[in-house]
């Protein structure tokens, strides 16, 4: 049973991001306790990339900051030890393929392991691409997690019998970034996943207040949110500590 | 030897890396592409289109100047800048275009660098009646402000992109997001031989159109096939074409000619096959310029149509197995080049295109006299007049 599955599973779970290394690494660290210290059940940490193709304008400049600071894998890796030290809860990366690709398959689900990241998502490494690093992640316990888009109609069954810790099921069409409406079928999606399987499954993209968290925590697992998070970085900078914490309090009180 | 590819992929490269979002949407034009590919009402239609709106087929201009000139093997030039629209760039969006139509799409997006692709879709959308919108790095849509005006002229809304290095990659990146916020009535018609399969096998097949008219063209007049076949290379849809139809050729050189800026010793340069790694960027797997830690590059070239980190699969395919070989070319050696071939022969031809003409001055003179090289000019320069002014400190005032 993989951890994340069992850490997220009959309950209402709250998922934060925040991109590392923005605004600097030093940060990190205290900005993922504040939402672990407020009730998030588990923490995505994006890896900053030069050329972030799933991500709206917010999480897109979050990156341009973090390698603007110098962020970079050793510091990030450094930086989730210290992390470690201080929590259990299953942390997650969200990464491009190409930096895992260029640091070798083999090496970063290693380092992933010792380090102690359970899983991994890449939105640009499809179900049908999946096969080059699955054999590599199961030999280092990191899930490899799937995501469920509004289009994937027939497919949803397929992705959903294979997945493993979480499924990152997306509300709406286009790139991440705060919506203030999601107009898609939830429901239809979550009950066709459910029929094949019982790896909890979590909404993200486009969330941001505590009525859209309430409403999706009714039928899902829980929810993910990113940009809102992003944004309070943005603007509070290096003071965003207590910023986050009072934000993840409250939507973590809302999916519960 | 088969060169062919499978699922896909070519070698190992390619591949389909995209968001889950775009799965179905690629998934169905793989399909309907496959169907229509061998539909004779398509084909007709396209054949049509090429010949009586693009004006194809192209010429294979024998360049008796130069080839004297440089004094070694002689030399033809595949003149596809006098198509309509001014480069190869057509032959492509009119397939793409029209298979959008048959797929009931009512709007295309695309990106560009040079403007040459931008201006080649909006054309086609002007003619097939689609809306259309394009994607232009916020520096090419300065240095290419012509090409910008153009665009709107034959009806399409062009959208400076202002993230990143603000050119072609960057393009690339908001056309592929604007897709998968509105995939329903939207085609993203790609520019080159690039992107996530079945794209790279897509460009290159409308492209080829150029390879099968100069190999007959130059069976008809030598009666036998050149010794070397060269093109220049950003994302590589001109050297895909040029090259397709002469690769099971096997004593036929396949030369691409790509981008080396200020020199492939500086930061400053578009030389993915030679400086670049392997990696997985814009939905394959491929050669790109990237740092250790797979951040992809800055990349520079005085020609934006070149300017472009990554190259198409097939390319780095027929590199890996030694079937294609590839040059850099500086920005003084184009620009020397463009300079050569509009005094020589009366031609402006694009910079990109100039990278080609340079290893052809380098290469025929090495050459006997009996040898032959055909060379493709992918587009015709008035678009660069301005830049190339620039470039020698000449100050125009329009």
């Amino acid at each position: 049973m993989s951890r994340i599955s069992d850490r997220l599973k009959n309950k209402k779970n709250f998922i934060g991001f925040l991109t590392a290394g923005d605004p600097c690494m030093d940060k990190t660290k205290e900005f993922v306790l504040e939402m672990v210290n407020a009730g998030a059940d588990l923490v995505e940490i994006g890896i900053p990339f030069s050329d972030p193709i799933a991500e709206g304008e917010v999480i897109q400049n979050a990156n341009v900051r973090a390698l603007n600071a110098g962020a970079n894998l050793s510091k990030l890796f450094d930086c989730i030890v210290e992390i470690r030290k201080e929590t259990d809860i299953p942390l997650v990366f969200l990464t491009y393929a190409n930096p895992v690709f260029k640091y070798g398959y083999e090496n970063f689900m290693k380092k992933c392991n010792e380090i102690g990241i359970d899983g991994l998502i890449i939105p640009d490494i499809p179900y049908e691409e999946k096969g080059e690093i699955l054999d590599v992640a199961k030999k280092y316990d990191v899930d490899i997690i799937s995501m469920i888009a509004p289009t994937s109609k027939e497919r949803i069954q397929m992705i959903a019998k294979d997945s493993t810790g979480f499924l990152y099921v997306v509300s709406s069409l286009g790139v991440t970034g705060m919506r203030s409406n999601i107009n898609t079928n939830l429901e239809e999606i979550v009950d066709s996943i459910r029929k094949v399987t019982d790896t909890p499954l979590c909404i993200g993209f486009g969330i941001n207040n505590e009525e859209q968290a309430k409403h999706f925590s009714e039928f899902a697992d829980g929810v993910i949110v990113g940009s809102a998070i992003v944004k309070i970085i943005e603007k509070y900078g290096e003071d965003s500590g207590k910023h986050i914490y009072e934000y993840v309090e409250k939507m973590k009180k809302a999916v519960e | 030897m088969n060169y062919g590819d499978i699922k896909g992929r070519f070698g190992e490269y390619g591949g389909r890396y995209i968001p889950e979002t775009l799965m179905n949407e690629i998934i169905n034009l793989e399909e309907k592409y496959e169907y229509y590919k061998n539909d004779k009402e398509f084909n007709d239609e396209l054949n049509t289109l090429l010949r009586e709106y693009a004006g194809r087929p192209s010429l294979l201009y024998y360049a008796e100047k130069m080839t004297k000139d440089l004094g070694g093997a002689k030399i033809y030039i595949k003149r596809e800048d006098l198509n309509h629209t001014g480069s190869h760039k057509i032959n492509n969006v009119l397939g793409q275009v029209l298979l959008a139509k048959k797929l009931g799409k009512k709007r295309v997006i695309a990106e560009t660098g040079a403007g040459q692709h931008g201006v080649a879709t909006a054309t086609a959308a002007a003619l097939l009646g689609m809306e259309c919108e394009i994607f232009m790095g916020e520096t090419d849509t300065i240095r290419q402000a012509l090409n910008v005006y153009r665009m709107e002229l034959l009806g399409a809304k062009v959208h400076p992109v202002k993230t990143g290095t603000k050119t072609l990659k960057d393009a690339v990146n908001e056309a592929f997001k604007e897709w998968t916020r509105r995939i329903d009535d939207t085609m993203y018609v790609l520019g080159s031989v690039m992107g996530p399969h079945p794209f790279p096998t897509i460009v290159r097949d409308f492209q080829s159109v150029i390879s099968k008219e100069a190999r007959a063209q130059i069976l008809e007049k030598e009666g036998r096939l050149p010794d070397v076949v060269m093109a220049c290379v950003g994302g590589g849809s001109n050297a895909m074409g040029t090259f397709y139809n002469f690769i099971d050729d096997e004593n036929v050189r396949l030369i691409g000619c790509e981008a080396a800026g200020k020199g492939i010793d500086t930061d400053e340069h578009a030389a993915t096959m030679a400086k670049g790694t392997m990696g997985i960027f814009h939905g394959m797997k491929s050669l790109f310029c990237q740092n250790d830690e797979g951040q992809i590059a800055p990349v520079y070239s005085i020609s934006a149509g070149l300017d472009y980190p990554g190259i198409g699969p097939e390319h780095a395919y027929l590199k890996s197995v030694g079937r294609a070989e590839y040059v850099s070319i500086t920005d003084d050696e184009a620009v020397d080049a463009f300079e050569y071939i509009a005094r020589t022969e009366g031609i402006i031809c694009a910079i990109e295109s100039a990278h080609a003409i340079a290893e052809v001055i380098k290469l025929a003179p090495t050459l006997d006299k009996d040898k032959i090289i055909v060379v493709c000019l992918s587009g015709r320069g008035d678009k660069d007049v301005a830049a190339i002014a620039r470039y020698r400190g000449v100050d125009l005032h329009e």
